[in-house]
């Protein structure tokens, strides 16, 4: 290892957030650029019988209004990943128009855009918009969604189904198994739709330049080439060499900023036909009602054990939402990011999911924070918990039991499991006993069962997670219905004065991107920090590029890099034996010099870098300059893992829940910079610890969103965490370069269940074995008197 | 109103501010219903403050007018004649940075920035709040309460809580306050790369 990596440098960053100087989308504003607003539907489901816009084109400042009925209503976003149903039915894609022309299928959905000089003079105008709606019944349950009667979301099939998917063994097989097994542990439950809630809302400003016939649309985006390539190809037609996408600080994402949003194809539309740039940026309550939610799981499982608590079979049936509409990767979060994950890290032999996604009439769902991980290690962690409660075993013991024995990857293969996947490397019992230490456990049960006396309430709870990052090699994400490639590219341009400018495909939205890349770029190349320059989030600058979601930006953005400095370090090598009048084979390469073996001869990077763009003394053939791009598709996942340990007290009284303690002991393979791991990890377990005890998005029967500000949406603040307690294993990766797993993640995945049953574990003695999410002092106070 | 200026200015309603920002008189001529976010952020391009929800529940748009902690999202533009706005764009003399700025480097304090500014603004004015004695909701007994409070972790994380952070920094924002706040040297749990390794690197 070199200089930079592993070490907590302080972030590039620093200055201009602290500053206020930095550059969010909304922040920017373009000469004669006009503003835009939106009129929603106030119903879920409905025909719209009548826009009348006559009354708002008069309005002062109007520039223009355009309506479901306008040319840009004609083609939709697309949806870009295929799940088929089990049967071979193809997936079931209705067109997701920019406006709404004749029918509203969600809360919020856009009927209208107004667009005006001043934001205030296109709201005022937006009040005058008159449509006449009927409303129609809408249902927001996906398994409600499947009953016979239901309403339909899309009336050109029968059913609301998207696709009905199974993974996993033999559906027999499983049932059999658990028919001749010693315990059947159960559960029921929902696992609740959330809002990813970044804090900058959603931000799009179009630009036309008539001169080049270029347009320019400047986006909050995790995900800039993708949004041009589907935008271009898919929805507006346009060649996309005309189009520029911009993202450059963009704060906060979860997942949310991933997608092609309809807004942002029907500003870039707009703006040609205005003439003029125009800007939107949501409002929150936009942003709960339109930014793609996640979860919305309906779960039905079923765990079977021996007599010695070793798992024998596990089969599990899931409704999961789509919403109305099929978001850019809905399809892929809770059949491949999700049942991949069912074996866990226990060597379960028996598994079987199946996962129905019907539409509802609610905003689609689509991948937030861990992405059908979550929903997987939530399962599973709160039903080997259970089944150890109901056998009478401690939480600890029963995970011993059942893990998967370690393995490096290397020397011992990779672990194969029963639903697709082969781990990579890992090692689950040593995360489990350092987080165990860490807490002292022996201890706390002592201290726990003095504190029942006393009549107060304390629980630990233990989650043993594993997820699938690194996303993904192309052609297995292809072979399951991606219709995108999930390779990264990594551009290194040495420019002639030896200073380094990187652009890479990845887009740092918060992870820090531009210091931890420019720590390995430096340290490969031996050289000084400050000589490297990161650039992303610009389609004109950087040459193509996956964005940043599944913890794959250092995995697989970090190796396409390193690809690059490869192949910098080889040329550069060639030069570099030109200059010192000796054989390639004889150099070594080492503190930013090639120096001729035992020798101290050498010539700098530097001189290197002048020589290859100004090339008088030259190697014969060799072409100019040093500037290599390369893409990185990796062989296999990622699998980081880890040990999630939550203490509670809960209120006797009240049923509230107060996290006491949270330990979270995480392997995301080799560190490159500590201080950021741990930030990640830090922000992972506030959202997990939200989803467990604050946070839902609730629908009223009729569609409308009764959680729709954060009056009513509970998001997780200050002083709702203690400290969090970091610690980490390392099992490195063993198929990329850096041997990274990633860490984004992992705090959002692990994090959940272990709260969840460290609540249950302080009520078992009233016989709770099982509370609805989120943990509100209501429902865990009901569940204390049942 | 007169209906050449309406047409022109495209104002409605048409105010006239004064008031004291970063140490700047300004003077503004406003629409009535302008928030003082959107004229900070609008019409003085002041954008470092920030408009995360626009409804006084997330504290992004958080600045400090006349010493205190103050949501601009929720206050008029035309409520302010007269007053002395501090914002994130005020906070730092030339290049040298407030203590606070300095300790959300030193203990990473954000991530993607965008809650930073009001963060920032939110924990410089809690100093003040502290050193004044004011009270809050974890406050245990308001009747008996003296100036120059020393905050618990209990009193910093519930002042704070104003302050919604999605990435989720908050371990390291109440470590960087407890610095300034108490003038201790907190450590954050990991080291950060020596001054000799980063120089021995440059060396190169």
């Amino acid at each position: 290892m070199g200089e930079f990596i592993g070490k907590s440098v302080k972030r590039r960053e620093d200055a201009r957030f602290l500053k206020g100087m930095g550059k969010y989308t909304d922040d920017i504003k373009l000469p004669k650029m006009t503003h835009s607003a939106f009129v929603r539907s106030p119903y879920a489901h409905a025909k719209i019988e009548n826009v009348d816009i006559s009354e708002a084109e008069k309005a002062d400042g109007v520039v223009a209004i355009f309506t479901g009925k306008d040319a840009c209503g004609e083609y939709g976003v697309p949806c870009g990943w295929q799940v088929d149903f089990k049967n071979g039915e193809t997936m079931r894609e209705p067109k997701h128009p920019l406006l709404a022309k004749d029918k509203i299928r969600h809360l919020g959905e856009a009927v209208t855009i107004v667009i005006a000089e001043t934001l205030e003079q296109a709201r005022d105008a937006a009040e005058l918009v008159e449509v006449d709606y009927e409303e129609l019944p809408a249902v927001t349950d996906p398994k409600k969604a499947m009953e016979e009667g239901a309403p339909l979301v899309h009336d050109d099939w029968d059913s609301n189904a998207a696709f009905d998917w199974c993974i996993g063994n033999d559906r027999a097989e499983v049932e059999a198994a658990l028919e001749k097994a010693h315990h059947v542990t159960e559960m029921e439950y929902r696992n609740q739709r959330l809002a990813p809630n970044a804090m900058e809302p959603r931000s799009y400003i179009a630009d036309y330049d008539v001169n080049g016939d270029k347009y320019t649309l400047y986006t909050s985006t995790q995900n800039p080439h993708l949004i041009r390539l589907l935008m271009c190809a898919f929805v507006l037609g346009l060649p996309e060499h005309k189009v520029r996408i911009v993202s450059k600080d963009v704060g906060g994402g979860f997942g949310s900023k991933i997608y092609h949003y309809t807004e942002e194809a029907l500003l870039t539309w707009a703006a040609k036909e205005i003439g003029r740039p125009v800007k939107w940026t949501s409002d929150r309550s936009e942003a709960f009602l339109t930014d793609a939610h996640g979860r919305d799981h309906v779960v039905k499982s079923r765990m079977g054990f021996d007599k010695d608590g070793k798992i024998v079979a596990h089969l599990t049936d899931e409704y999961c939402g789509m919403g109305a509409y099929l978001s850019t990767f809905a399809p892929a979060v809770p059949t491949y990011l999700h049942g991949t994950l069912f074996q866990g890290v226990y060597t379960t032999p028996l598994i079987h999911l199946n996962v129905i996604a019907p539409f509802t009439h609610t905003v689609p769902v689509d991948a937030y924070r861990g992405a059908g991980r979550p929903e997987a290690t939530y399962l599973l962690e709160r039903i080997i918990s259970k089944g150890a409660q109901e056998m009478g075993m401690d939480a600890a013991e029963i995970r011993y039991k059942n893990f998967i024995p370690p393995f490096d990857g290397v020397e011992e293969a990779g672990y194969q499991t029963q639903v697709a996947l082969q781990y990579d490397s890992g090692n689950y019992e040593a995360a489990l006993k350092k987080g165990l230490e860490r807490l002292g456990y022996d201890d706390f049960r002592k201290e726990q069962s003095e504190a029942r006396k006393n009549g107060r309430l304390l629980g630990v709870g233990i989650s043993t997670y594993i997820e699938g990052c690194g996303i993904a090699p192309s052609a297995v994400v292809g072979a399951l219905g991606a219709r995108a490639g999930l390779y990264e590219v990594g551009q290194v341009r040495v420019q002639p004065t030896g200073k380094v400018s990187v652009f890479t495909g990845a887009h740092s939205h918060g992870q820090g991107h531009e210091t931890v890349f420019a720590q390995f770029v430096a340290d490969k190349l031996g050289i000084d920090m400050a000589d490297v320059e990161i650039e992303h989030g610009d389609t004109d600058q950087v040459a193509f590029g996956m964005g940043t979601y599944g913890s794959r930006s250092l995995a697989v953005g970090g190796s396409a890099i390193i690809k690059s400095i490869d192949k910098i370090l080889e040329k550069g090598a060639k030069i570099a034996a030109h200059k010192l009048e000796a054989a390639e084979d004889d150099l070594e390469y080492a503190s930013g010099k090639w120096t001729v073996k035992g020798t101290d001869k050498s010539v700098s990077f530097g001189d290197v870098a002048l020589t290859a763009y100004v090339p008088h003394n030259y190697p014969e053939g060799l072409e100019p300059g040093l500037d290599f791009s390369s893409f990185y598709d990796p062989s296999n996942f990622t699998y980081p893992f880890g040990t999630h340990i939550a203490v509670v007290e809960v209120d006797a009284d009240t049923g509230a829940v107060e996290l006491q303690r949270f330990i979270a002991v995480d392997d995301v393979g080799n560190i490159m910079n500590p201080m950021i791991v741990e930030g990640q990890i830090h922000g992972g377990v506030a959202q997990g610890v939200g989803q467990a005890l604050l946070e839902e998005v609730a629908y009223d029967e009729a569609g409308q969103m009764i959680t729709g500000s954060y009056m009513d949406y509970a998001m997780p603040r200050a002083d709702d965490l203690p400290m969090i307690e970091t610690e980490n294993t390392v099992t490195p990766c063993p198929h990329n370069p850096l041997g990274v797993k990633g860490a984004g993640e992992a705090g959002a995945i692990g994090s959940t269940p272990a709260v969840v049953n460290a609540v249950v574990d302080a009520l078992a003695h009233l016989g709770v074995t099982d509370i609805q999410m989120p943990l509100k002092p209501q429902t865990v106070w009901k569940a204390m008197q049942n | 109103m007169n209906e050449k200026i309406k047409k022109n200015s495209f104002l409605t309603n048409q105010i006239q501010v004064s008031l004291k920002i970063n140490a700047k008189n300004r003077s503004l001529t406003l629409d009535s219903r302008t928030s003082l976010l959107d004229a900070l952020r609008e019409h003085l391009e002041l954008n470092g403050t920030k408009k995360g929800c626009d409804h006084g529940q997330c504290g992004a748009c958080t600045v400090i007018m006349n010493g205190k902690r103050q949501l601009s999202c929720l206050t008029l533009a035309a409520t302010c004649e007269g007053a002395n706005v501090l914002t994130i764009e005020g906070l730092a003399k030339k290049d040298k940075m407030h203590p606070m700025q300095g300790a959300f480097v030193k203990h990473d304090g954000f991530q993607c920035g965008y809650c930073t500014p009001g963060q920032i603004c939110s924990a410089v004015a809690l100093l003040q709040e502290a050193k004044d004695g004011d009270a809050s909701y974890v406050t245990a007994d308001v009747r008996n309460i003296s100036k120059e409070l020393k905050l618990s972790e209990e009193e910093i994380r519930e002042r704070l809580s104003g302050n919604i952070c999605r990435c989720g920094a908050y371990n390291n924002i109440v470590q960087a306050f407890k610095e300034v706040h108490s003038a201790d040297d907190e450590m954050p749990t990991w080291k950060f790369a020596t001054k000799m390794q980063m120089k021995s690197a440059k060396r190169k």
